[in-house]
């Protein structure tokens, strides 16, 4: 099997899930428990909440434990809405966000809020200057992701944090779902005020992610209810998934030079390979995410490469490109100016560490006897 | 160039013959609060006492030479050699590390070598010229210039300080004997142990807890308030006096609105004799006057009335805000108001009598076997150091390394 789905999802390290295991056989109890075992469960919490904080350059408690990165970009943006409707009802994102972003925001459109979704170029990356323009005395929120997660383009975090040092009043809240491993540090700038992120993107559980919220930016929680993560986040904690994602992040991050470097290898082994089929047009721009390469072969539709592939035991997969979109909503490569008939043959493929250069020239090669097999139905 | 720190004593100097004693408790003290950093030598001498640091922090010790009673103030000193161009050199470089501009300051010389070749105002103005060259935004001022930089001229180097920390005052932990605090978890015990402590007093922490209607935490807060006393004199002994029994017993057989008066009379025989057992002359303790039930001057002539021994209340005429505003500045507030119950709000009456009668007091404690009681919590006691370095935290961390 060659696994090239990784932006889809990863498997967890071996050592990460023998962590998962044992914290639920030894540290078991319920962290709000008086008594030691619940003490034992929330020390190792704390522990855990400790050295993630660490890792992120932030401080303990700038960390709060959700469901995943879903969970955490909801939070970010309802919890804004709800904390902060009455200063002003205008949120800014970028058109090329994942769906937890945008739907959260749709929803919020029916309550009578207004969504600007800010063009991308042909890279898709946002403009900065329509960034300025967009934003006003009551908008409270701007939503960029770190790197998408479609094409694997990196969004100029810095430079919009810069931006908004001078409008202190919005939220900035970035996407880092796909970033971890690539971007360093992945707070990358001061002004961040908050950050999804998802355990099973880096080789952790799935069902378990973080926000990052900055000290002294408020806002409202979704969860209700005992009053876990100092009030914001009600539920009884997963201790063995946090833990298990303390140790996958601390990981990940220790080898991602080595990571990013193997990753960059193969892509631009890929890259040259793919280049030289004329009706293959490759939508990665070329200083993307070390990781991600998404492309089309004119005529065949995704899902038909993607099933062609795992045939062969080389598992990838479409993007969200669909034909019957919501006028208006956004997804990314439409939003790249990719006509349709482009965009619905799209394909990712997301690589690890881990893979290797057989692996990549099995594709390559693969690849090859493919092509030729639809030159007949084109 | 070596950093020293020059500490200055307060009363100290007014003490005469029990002088060398202090200071040598003084020496003692601070070796205590410095004890991670062994490689500091402490250099007791006639009218100040000289650390010399030999690579420890200095921003840490400085740090912690705040707090230690008996000094008055101290500066960080550098030791240069005699050379007049070196001393000009080191000036410059430790003016610089310090904000000047828009300040005065004042170069005060003093020759403890009288045969040095440079006199003192010659020196003075030789300096200050350097440090007007090199700073152009400070100025002279005479009387009481915001920087004073002291150059004391010995035989074997100069010694150069420019700044001075105000001390704590007082007088050094343990020149005025020993005395049994009595800490509960709440607001005014600590504030009273620093009090004390501030007098000289070594103190010993004896703490009242009731499993299980005590919790651990509440124990473990009563420690940690112990521990948050130790940097302004050194390590605390903690006893931990067992007193379920008595407060089972209490509640079996005494009326209701005198259960607070009696079991406060026997934690204070307990506490003296705890006292008499390890050679203490004194008790503390955090009462203030009618704050609470317990502390009108009724309830006192009810409760002191078991025994003759000094009972100092240091806190017994502030108001509870200048209370805690000494326990915020202690740095005991936060965590004095951490809820976990201790034995006193658990067997709290409904309705304590707030002017008891000595004769009933005396009366329904003899409904108690006292004598046995006592004994046996005596001879439950559970005693251990408290050094202030107690890190819970980087047990969890070895604890749980492997798994994260």
């Amino acid at each position: 099997m060659i696994y090239f789905d990784n932006s889809a999802t990863t498997k967890m390290y071996p050592e990460v899930l023998d962590t998962y295991r044992k914290v639920n056989e030894q540290f078991f109890g319920n962290p709000s428990s008086l008594h030691r075992l619940g003490n034992e469960a929330d020390a190792l919490l704390q522990q855990s909440r400790k050295q993630i904080a660490q890792l992120l350059g932030a401080q303990p408690d700038e960390i709060y434990f959700t469901s995943g990165g879903t969970e955490s970009d909801n939070w970010a943006i309802k919890g804004t809405a709800m904390e902060k409707f009455a200063a002003g009802k205008h949120m800014i994102a970028s058109s090329v966000e994942h769906p937890a972003v945008t739907k959260s925001l749709e929803q919020l459109e029916k309550l009578g809020f207004e969504i600007t979704y800010l063009p991308v170029d042909a890279d898709g990356i946002v403009s900065i200057e329509e960034l300025e323009k967009a934003i006003r005395k009551d908008t409270v929120l701007l939503s960029v992701m770190a790197i998408n997660n479609e094409v694997g383009s990196i969004q100029p975090i810095e430079a919009i944090g810069e931006l908004l040092e001078n409008y202190p009043w919005v939220h900035f809240h970035v996407d880092a779902v796909q970033a971890v491993g690539e971007c360093e540090p992945l707070i990358r700038h001061p002004r961040v005020d908050l950050l999804s992120l998802s355990a099973h993107k880096f080789h952790g559980p799935k069902g378990v992610g973080i926000l990052y919220k900055k000290h002294g930016k408020r806002i409202a929680p979704l969860l209700t209810g005992g009053g876990q993560e100092s009030g914001l986040r009600s539920t009884t904690e997963n201790v063995g998934g946090v833990a298990a994602m303390a140790k996958a992040l601390r990981m990940t991050l220790e080898n991602s030079t080595a990571s990013r470097s193997q990753e960059q290898l193969l892509r631009d082994k890929l890259v040259s390979a793919l280049s030289e089929y004329e009706d293959v047009r490759i939508f990665s721009p070329e200083g993307g995410a070390s990781h991600i390469l998404c492309f089309a072969m004119k005529g065949v539709r995704g899902e038909v490469m993607v099933h062609a592939f795992e045939s062969q035991g080389i598992f990838i997969s479409t993007t969200s490109a669909c034909s019957s979109r919501k006028k208006g909503t956004p997804y990314t490569l439409g939003s790249m100016g990719v006509p349709v008939a482009w965009s619905q043959c799209a394909v990712r493929i997301s690589l690890s560490g881990e893979n290797t250069e057989p692996e990549a020239e099995a594709f390559i090669e693969h690849f090859r006897m493919l092509h030729q097999q639809f030159q007949k139905i084109q | 160039m070596e950093t020293h720190i020059q500490i200055r004593f307060g009363e100290l100097s007014t003490k005469g013959k029990n002088k060398k004693r202090f200071v040598q408790q003084l020496a003692q003290n601070v070796r205590m609060v410095t004890k991670d950093h062994p490689q500091i030598k402490i250099k007791p001498e006639h009218d100040f006492m000289l650390l010399e640091l030999n690579g420890a922090d200095e921003a840490v010790i400085i740090e912690r030479l705040q707090h230690v009673f008996g000094i008055q103030n101290y500066s960080p000193v550098y030791l240069v050699s005699r050379d007049l161009d070196e001393v000009k050199r080191v000036l410059v470089e430790l003016l610089g590390k310090m904000e000047t501009a828009g300040k005065t300051f004042k170069i005060a010389t003093r020759r403890s070598d009288h045969d040095y070749e440079h006199d003192t105002t010659f020196m003075n103005a030789e300096l200050g010229g350097t440090v007007l060259d090199a700073f152009p935004d400070i100025s002279v001022k005479m009387k009481q210039p915001d920087i004073l930089v002291r150059v004391d001229i010995k035989t074997s180097g100069i010694m150069l300080s420019t700044q001075t920390y105000q001390g704590a005052g007082g007088l050094p932990v343990g020149t005025g004997g020993r005395g049994m605090l009595m800490l509960s978890g709440g607001i005014d015990s600590p504030v009273a142990g620093y009090l004390a402590m501030k007098r000289g007093v070594k103190i010993e922490a004896v703490h009242f807890h009731s499993p299980p209607y005590t919790s651990p935490q509440a124990l473990q807060k009563a420690k940690d308030l112990a521990g948050k006393l130790t940097k302004f004199g050194g390590e605390i002994q903690f006893i931990e006096v067992p007193f379920t029994e008595i407060q089972e017993e209490i509640k079996e057989k005494v009326p209701s609105d005198y259960l607070m008066t009696i079991t406060r009379r026997m934690m204070l025989r307990i506490t003296d004799a705890i006292r008499a057992e390890r050679k203490g002359l004194a008790i503390f303790n955090g009462e203030s006057l009618a704050q609470v039930a317990s502390q009108t001057l009724e309830s006192m002539v009810a409760i002191n009335d078991v025994t003759t021994t000094p009972i100092i209340r240091p806190v017994a005429t502030m108001d509870k805000l200048e209370i805690i505003d000494l326990a915020q500045k202690i740095d005991t507030f936060d965590l004095s108001v951490q809820p976990f119950e201790d034995c006193c709000t658990i067997f709290a009456p409904p309705s304590p009598k707030t002017k008891p009668h000595l004769d009933k007091a005396r009366r329904f404690e003899a409904l108690l076997d006292v004598e046995p009681l006592v004994a046996r919590a005596v001879a439950g006691i559970v005693v251990s150091s408290i050094t202030g370095r107690e890190d819970t935290a980087s047990q969890d961390e070895a604890l749980f390394s492997d798994l994260l």
